[in-house]
């Protein structure tokens, strides 16, 4: 009755279709850096007026300087590569992370909410995120850093396709 | 330990329905069976509230005027109280008031509030539980609150609460709000003094699934939540008597000479019998003090199955608790097993449906309770029951193992801190003279349990389909298994961490409605756990996967021999 065993012959995971916006690196960067110099400047800022601890707070300073610069270097690119997305006609995928990874897959059948949401720095950029809701508590799909246009008629075309689909989507 | 009360025994046999005796069923000749016009909720509400405020006032009060260092200092505390007293009655005679509900055809409607009003209009069919709840001094008036949930998991148009009706009547609520199912709208006047009628019927002795046997609070007593519950409310206990005592005798006399006395008994006794004696002691206490909560909580409890459509549980000896699910919610079981109760070969049942309210609202975990903790064989069987399949939820067929490597990973994570923690006391040790030499072993003691619990955990580790279920197994803490009907899966979340891609694996997390919202297969092997989700929603994922051999571009997940120990494989 119970069914072990897996189909023979290696299958993985292919990356999805699509990549996002080349921009997207942009605005990854940006909002690393801003990280970054926030946690530098609440170290400096300490290291200036705790003079009895300074010193162990100037090798803080300077480890997350490295590390920091490093961060912001290397994680937008990881990011570039890892994210992607693709739609067909039953489902939605997509990958996302950096050093750790993510796909999710969700039936359209099973699709209850398409956003799409801008901060003001995407504004700036003219990216859009796109976020896909299903009845689950857990599984929201996020495609962030797509070019406006791309979201809006990703957004439109899976709003088209979830409505003609019958069933309450639990 | 104490055996449970004796009249308990009774439970065993299947007496005639007295499991209720609390719940009149009884029709009021008085009250109209109909709730399609506005209904008042009951006025012994409002009773029953002010008796939860005035009930703590009597030992305060009273402690205080035995003190009687500062009598008018009790009267101004009884005042103060007084007012509170009346401002809460006030409150819940307007909350009374104002409160009105019906049901119509189609909707439940629910119209409150006075300063700000409120008014709730939800679709029936929408409704997927109506609970029954009623603490001690609503069930001396023979009163009971409904609770109806919608099961959205957002908060806002979450559940509403109707404080309170007549027991009998809430029962009839009960009946009527999730009957409909099965008989879609037809002549709803008609079948209402049918609904108010079955309510009263619809205990027979057929439909019983569960029943409570005195032996199972022992399991329930094991359960670690309870006893910490014990130990914090013996502490605080402890800390109030403290104080009453100091408040009875002004003068310190009692307390100096309390204190003496131990002072005394402590120095003519070995420190060794001291610390055990109060070893057990604390341990005694915290196990009566379960036992007796388990006691409170699970006294009476039922599995019913009304019909094909709903699953009922009853339970509580001064709070009672009435639960009800449908059916078809229901998207799984999960059988949990805490440590301290797996030793014991006991386990817990909960349902895993939608329309629960858990994952927000974790603190109402007990909503899904099917089943007291009890021996692992029943908790089987009964979930298995639950499911609506003949046989045990063990069916003798072992789950799926996971590769060596998730073995590897656990005995890394238990063993890399121990590793630290003594390496950091082995330089401290070499580079000062305070910490003595040896220190360094004493973590790595330490590594042997965490070894074997890293060990336990691996040996859980499992995952398999049986029939239209989804299998997961993991944990050493709390082993959980959960069954999760297939169809109920709407997504994967395939998750992979830099280790897990060094060394072949994967977790696969499959999204449902109900329950935590996902469910994970926790280090599988990567083809492994991405043949597993293929063949547990087939297509879903499949035109996402490719064959490994060629495009060897993205070094996503590396090969790993998969099949091992690959049995009967049954054609999806």
């Amino acid at each position: 009755m119970i069914d072990v065993g897996g189909t023979a012959g290696g299958v993985r995971l292919r990356p999805p279709r699509h990549r996002v916006a080349r921009k997207a690196v942009l605005w990854w960067g940006c909002q690393a850096v801003s990280g970054v110099a926030v946690l530098l400047l609440a170290l400096g800022g300490a290291a200036w007026w705790l003079p009895a601890v300074r010193q162990w707070l100037v090798i803080a300073l300077i480890v997350c300087g490295v590390l920091g610069i490093g961060y912001v270097a290397v994680m937008p690119w990881l990011r570039y590569r890892v994210h992607r997305w693709e739609t067909t006609d039953s489902a939605v995928y997509t990958a996302a992370g950096w050093l750790s990874r993510e796909w999710r897959v969700a039936p359209m059948s099973r699709i209850q909410t398409v956003d799409t949401a801008r901060g003001p720095l995407q504004r700036a950029l003219g990216l859009s995120s796109v976020t896909v809701t299903t009845a689950s508590a857990a599984g929201p799909l996020h495609i962030d850093g797509l070019e406006r246009d791309v979201a809006a008629e990703l957004a439109e075309r899976l709003t088209r396709i979830t409505q003609a689909t019958p069933g309450d989507a639990t | 330990m104490s055996e449970p009360p004796a009249e308990h025994s009774a439970d065993k046999h299947p007496p005639a329905e007295h499991s209720a005796p609390e719940s009149p069923t009884d029709t009021r000749p008085g009250a109209p069976d109909s709730f399609e016009t506005w209904q008042r909720l009951d006025p012994k509400a409002v009773l029953a509230s002010t008796v939860l405020v005035i009930a703590p006032m009597f030992p305060i009060v009273g402690v205080m005027a035995l003190s009687r260092d500062n009598s008018s200092r009790a009267l101004g505390t009884a005042g103060v109280w007084l007012i509170i007293v009346l401002l809460t009655t006030l409150g819940s005679w307007l909350h009374w008031y104002f409160t009105r509900f019906r049901i119509t055809e189609e909707r439940f409607e629910l119209r409150q509030g006075n300063i700000s009003r409120s008014f709730s209009s939800i679709p029936r069919e929408r409704i997927r539980s109506v609970d029954l709840t009623a603490p001690v001094a609503h069930r001396l008036l023979g009163i009971s609150v409904v609770k109806i949930g919608t099961g959205r998991q957002s908060g806002s148009d979450g559940d509403l609460k109707l404080d309170a009706l007549p027991t009998a009547r809430a029962e009839q609520l009960r009946e009527l709000l999730l009957r409909p199912r099965s008989r879609p709208t037809t002549g709803d006047a008609d079948d209402r003094p049918a609904t108010g009628r079955s309510g009263t019927v619809e205990q027979g002795p057929g439909s019983e699934l569960a029943r409570m046997r005195p032996s199972w609070y022992l399991y329930s007593t094991l359960t670690a939540s309870l006893l910490l519950v014990t130990w914090a409310a013996l502490g605080s206990a402890m800390s109030t008597l403290g104080d009453v005592f100091r408040a009875l005798w002004a003068s310190d006399t009692a307390t100096d000479w309390l204190s003496d006395k131990a002072v005394s008994v402590w120095t003519h006794v070995p420190v060794w019998l001291a610390i055990a004696s109060a070893l057990v002691a604390v341990l005694l206490g915290g196990l009566l003090g379960a036992l007796a909560l388990s006691v409170e909580m699970w006294w009476g409890f039922r599995l019913t199955g009304a019909g094909d459509t709903t699953l009922r549980t009853r339970r509580g000896l001064l709070t009672t608790r009435a639960v009800s699910l449908e059916r078809r919610r229901l998207r799984g079981v999960e059988l949990a097993e805490p440590l301290l109760l797996r030793l014991a070969g006991g386990s817990r049942l909960t349902a895993v449906a939608t329309g629960l309210g858990e994952g927000t609202a974790g603190g109402r975990s007990d909503n899904k309770a099917l089943l007291p903790p009890a021996p692992r064989g029943v908790a089987a069987r009964i979930g298995a029951r639950v499911l609506e399949r003949s046989d045990s939820l063990d069916d003798g067929n072992p789950l799926r193992a996971h590769p060596r490597a998730a073995l590897r990973r656990r005995l890394t994570r238990a063993l890399l801190p121990v590793a630290a923690v003594s390496g950091a006391f082995a330089v401290a040790a070499a580079s000062t003279e305070v910490i003595p030499w040896w220190s360094w072993l004493v973590p790595l003691v330490a590594g042997f349990p965490a070894a074997v619990f890293a060990r336990d955990a691996y040996r859980n580790l499992g995952h398999g389909h049986r029939d239209e279920y989804l299998v997961t197994r993991y944990g050493t803490g709390v082993k959980r298994t959960v069954l999760l009907q297939r169809e109920g899966i709407i997504g994967w979340r395939i998750s992979q961490s830099p280790v897990q891609r060094l060394t072949g694996l994967l977790t696969v997390g499959a999204t449902t409605a109900a329950g935590d919202g996902c469910y994970y297969v926790r280090d599988a092997g990567a083809e492994q756990g991405l043949a597993f989700a293929e063949r547990c929603v087939p297509g879903l994922l499949e035109p996402f996967l490719e064959k490994n051999s060629e495009s060897p571009g993205e070094p996503a997940t590396p090969t790993i021999e998969s099949t091992h120990e690959s049995g009967n494989e049954t054609a999806p």
